[in-house]
């Protein structure tokens, strides 16, 4: 525990911010208290829109930011949906990577010529396979290598691993399928761990969030379940 | 649900992708069916026919050869017996639209003389990561049955299907005068796979990959340099999606030896350094895929502008693309042959109208055109004053999200609609738009077959009138009479489905999003649409009562599609149990989902021969 409590002191304040899922773009300045008000308000806030039970964490997390985050840079009115608008995951990740080494070549000029020769899925992920593990409830993150997984069973496991010590916190056991692994893509969308190929994941996945079930699937909007 | 695959079955001609040609809803007393028990040729079966006339069958053969279209085939097929089975012989081309509609087994039986297989897999709406991974299209008991029966089988074209390198293997080592392979947006295999087509298809003319997601494994394999080391037959090679990096010096040499190539497209990996080199091994090519179109210098340092222009120059390109990641700089090299080129493909390349009208107003030629909207309405108007001759226009968003700023909106649309009276295909992404522009669409360009307008933001209505979109898509399917395929987007009520219903009568494809009020909205199209081959809708108040208004008209259909409706369990099993021969798939929202849910999140039923599939993942349910 007094581990865990010197290690926060040690992390940078800021490297909690930069974890938080939030909608604004990427660079764009946060409040720090939107992380610990965005949790409260996690089971406030129901859908508007009639829809499925999926990603309606992802909805109110950032319905919440659209609320409180002044400094984003584009006013938010909607929550994300999964596919839409419906352009294909191809293409999207082409352009993600061509806008990320176009604004390096822009800023840096004297890597210009480095970066910006192999804006691929491929070199996205040479670069930058290093993603951070948030857990909810956890007082500090962890950092994996997605490249040192070969599929989705493997990272299971090791995310399993890393935040037992964490899951007994609340809940009554460690049960692995009392969490749901999520992760925030390239576009900044809350995404469920496991729909797309591995390989495809390990290239749009920029963190990893493991948050309980019960706020995954948005447990008191929806009567049926 | 009964297996359909003994016994009475439904016309042949829903084995092939096209419905029965004539009006839908047939009932299965007024369509004669042929007895298949003697199998194809056999003497056997009923008294009731003659037995065949053998002459008057060769005669019929070299006639049908002629007939191409699946569409003629599978009504000569219905003619009588005699033409079914020559028909079945001398079918060349087996279109199935979707895999899981028959069984490879039955495929092979029918048809004995195929050279070409196109086969359709996952639902359309899997691009959008709307269905898990893992779902199916596997194109192995496909390989598996194609192999042994097809011996001389030429050519294979899949879509959204799930293709690993053993497939690719097998279907290099059971196919020795294969042609042809085409992959669009198929996923499962790598590098691996592509080495054992490139070895063992000798006589391969064409290797398209498109927009497939390629296994990023470990260990790449150099599979350009296993192609043959003599002369090739290569007419087109497709790689822009393969976007690990690959060999140079090998791909240069085979270019050098392929006299054939036409159609080249490289990946990112290739600067204009490196395209210049290829270009001037391949001064016959007329397709070129531009890879990076930005320089990364080697030895010979950092090319010229005009030195690439020269190379444009002395080529006989009709057809561009690429542009991964365009150094704008370099865009006058390709003025040379604007005037010639037909297709143009802007769409990797974030350009700006200052940088798109110098390159836009010599294409005066210029049939097809995809473009980023980052040129704004003013880069579309200058599209519209100077390509005249223009057939198909797709611009896609930079940023794909609902609120982003968005550059094109309306008023681009307005000025293509009045320079481009020849449009036939138009996909428009935006975040603003009007009636009147859609109306004007629909009057300038008589000829569309396809409009798919997507506005980003849901629900959103006119950004002047505040009106819904009704009267936009009403004018489209009203105006457009030769519209066939339709996506539909903004706020929408059930009155733009009633216009849909009573005009569209051609429409085979209709996409829906976030549209609709009631019931009503499906009942209009399902009764309206006699056509109707395939419908997707997502995110729409549509209930079991709309679901069960179209009982009558599934199985004229390839497949519906909906999810994040308000379907329940009981509605898709009403279906499921009055329908037998329609597969009525639910899907479960969380992969991980246990037990069972009222509400149903993802619905996908198609009318199938082969009864529910044996390869379905546990968070499929086959009612």
């Amino acid at each position: 525990m007094e581990a865990a409590v010197g290690y926060v002191s040690v992390v940078d304040v800021d490297n909690l911010k930069a974890t938080e899922l939030r909608l604004g773009l990427p660079g764009t300045a946060e409040d720090h208290h939107n992380h610990l008000s965005s949790q409260k308000a996690m089971s406030s806030s129901v859908p508007s829109t009639p829809r499925g039970m999926k990603r309606a964490a992802a909805e109110d997390d950032d319905v919440v930011d659209a609320d409180e985050d002044d400094e984003a840079a584009p006013p938010v009115a909607k929550a994300q949906v999964v596919g839409w608008p419906p352009v294909r995951s191809y293409r999207k990740s082409c352009f993600q990577a061509a806008a990320a080494s176009k604004s390096k070549a822009v800023s840096n000029k004297d890597e210009a010529s480095k970066n910006t020769t192999a804006p691929s899925p491929a070199a996205a992920a040479a670069n930058g396979s290093l993603v951070k593990v948030s857990m909810d409830g956890a007082p500090y993150l962890r950092k994996i290598d997605l490249k040192m997984y070969k599929g989705y069973r493997e990272l299971r496991e090791a995310l399993e691993v890393m935040f037992v010590c964490f899951s007994g916190a609340d809940s009554a056991g460690a049960n692995p399928s009392e969490f749901a692994i999520t992760y925030q893509d390239k576009d900044g969308d809350l995404m469920l761990v496991g729909d797309v190929p591995f390989d495809m994941f390990t290239c749009t996945c920029k963190k990893l969030r493991i948050m309980k079930r019960s706020e995954a699937t948005g447990l008191g909007s929806h009567p049926g379940k | 649900m009964r297996d359909a695959e003994e016994g009475s079955e439904s016309p042949p001609s829903q084995m092939s992708g096209d419905g029965p040609g004539g009006s839908g809803g047939e009932s299965e007393s007024d369509r004669w069916m042929p007895d298949l028990r003697g199998g194809n040729g056999g003497g056997g079966g009923g008294g009731r026919w003659a037995p065949p006339d053998q002459v008057l069958e060769n005669v019929l053969e070299s006639v049908l050869e002629f007939l191409t279209a699946a569409r003629d085939r599978n009504a000569a097929s219905l003619v009588c017996r005699s033409w079914y089975r020559a028909e079945a012989q001398t079918r060349r081309e087996l279109f199935i639209g979707n895999c899981y509609a028959v069984s490879p087994r039955r495929a092979v039986e029918r048809f004995g003389g195929v050279r070409d297989v196109v086969l359709k897999g996952k639902p359309r709406f899997a691009d959008f990561s709307l269905v898990p991974y893992g779902w199916g299209a596997y194109v192995s008991p496909w390989v598996a049955a194609l192999g042994p029966a097809y011996p001389r089988l030429e050519r294979i074209c899949l879509k959204r299907m799930t293709v690993s390198n053993d497939d690719l293997a097998l279907i290099a080592k059971s196919f020795p005068l294969f042609k042809e392979l085409s992959l669009v947006c198929c996923e499962g295999f790598s590098t691996h796979g592509l080495a054992a087509i490139a070895e063992w298809c000798r006589y391969l003319r064409v290797l398209d990959l498109i927009e497939d997601y390629i296994d990023e494994e470990d260990e790449l394999v150099d599979w350009i340099s296993k192609f043959p080391e003599s002369n090739t037959s290569l007419e087109s090679l497709v790689f822009d999606c393969v976007s690990v990096p690959f060999n140079f010096e090998a791909l240069e040499a085979l270019v050098a030896r392929s006299p054939a190539l036409r159609r080249l497209r490289v990946n990112h990996h290739v600067p204009v350094e490196q395209l210049r080199s290829l270009m001037a091994k391949a001064p016959q090519l007329t397709h070129l895929g531009t890879g990076a179109f930005r320089s990364e210098p080697g030895p010979g340092g950092v090319l010229s502008v005009s030195e690439l222009a020269t190379s444009f120059a002395a080529s006989r390109l009709l057809c561009l693309s690429g542009f991964r990641d365009v150094n704008p700089e370099y865009l006058p090299a390709i003025h040379p042959v604007c005037v010639n080129l037909t297709s143009l493909n802007f769409s990797f390349a974030s350009l700006t109208a200052e940088e798109l009208i110098p390159v836009i107003r010599n294409c005066a030629r210029l049939r097809t055109f995809w473009v980023l909207d980052t040129v704004g309405d003013e880069g579309l108007r200058a599209v519209a004053e100077t390509c005249s001759d223009l057939r198909e226009l797709r611009v896609f968003p930079l940023n794909a999200t609902e609120d982003s700023e968005g550059s094109v909106s309306d008023v681009g649309l307005q000025a293509i609609s009045e320079g481009c009276h020849k449009l036939e295909l138009i996909l428009y992404f935006c975040q603003r738009m009007t009636n009147a522009a859609v109306i004007a669409m629909s009057k300038n360009c008589p000829d569309l077959v396809t409009f798919r307008l997507c506005i980003m933001g849901r629900h959103r209505p006119d950004r002047i009138t505040g009106e819904p979109m009704d009267d936009g898509f009403g004018a489209i399917v009203m105006n457009c009479k030769k519209l066939t395929r339709l996506s539909v987007s903004g706020l929408l009520t059930d009155k733009a489905f009633a216009y849909i219903g009573k005009y569209g009568k051609l429409i085979k494809t209709l996409s829906v999003a976030f549209a609709g009020n009631t019931d009503m909205s499906l009942q209009f199209v399902f009764e309206g649409c006699t056509r109707l081959q395939k419908l997707e809708v997502r995110d729409s108040p549509f209930s079991d009562k709309g679901l069960l208004s179209g009982l009558s008209y599934f199985y004229n259909m390839r497949f519906l599609w909906m999810n994040s409706c308000k379907l329940t369990m009981r509605g898709c099993r009403d279906v499921a149990q009055q329908m037998p021969d329609l597969v009525v798939e639910v899907m479960k929202d969380h992969p991980d989902d246990e037990g069972e849910m009222e509400t149903v999140d993802k619905l996908y039923l198609y009318r199938s021969l082969a009864g529910p599939r044996n390869d379905a993942p546990p968070f499929v349910n086959i009612l």
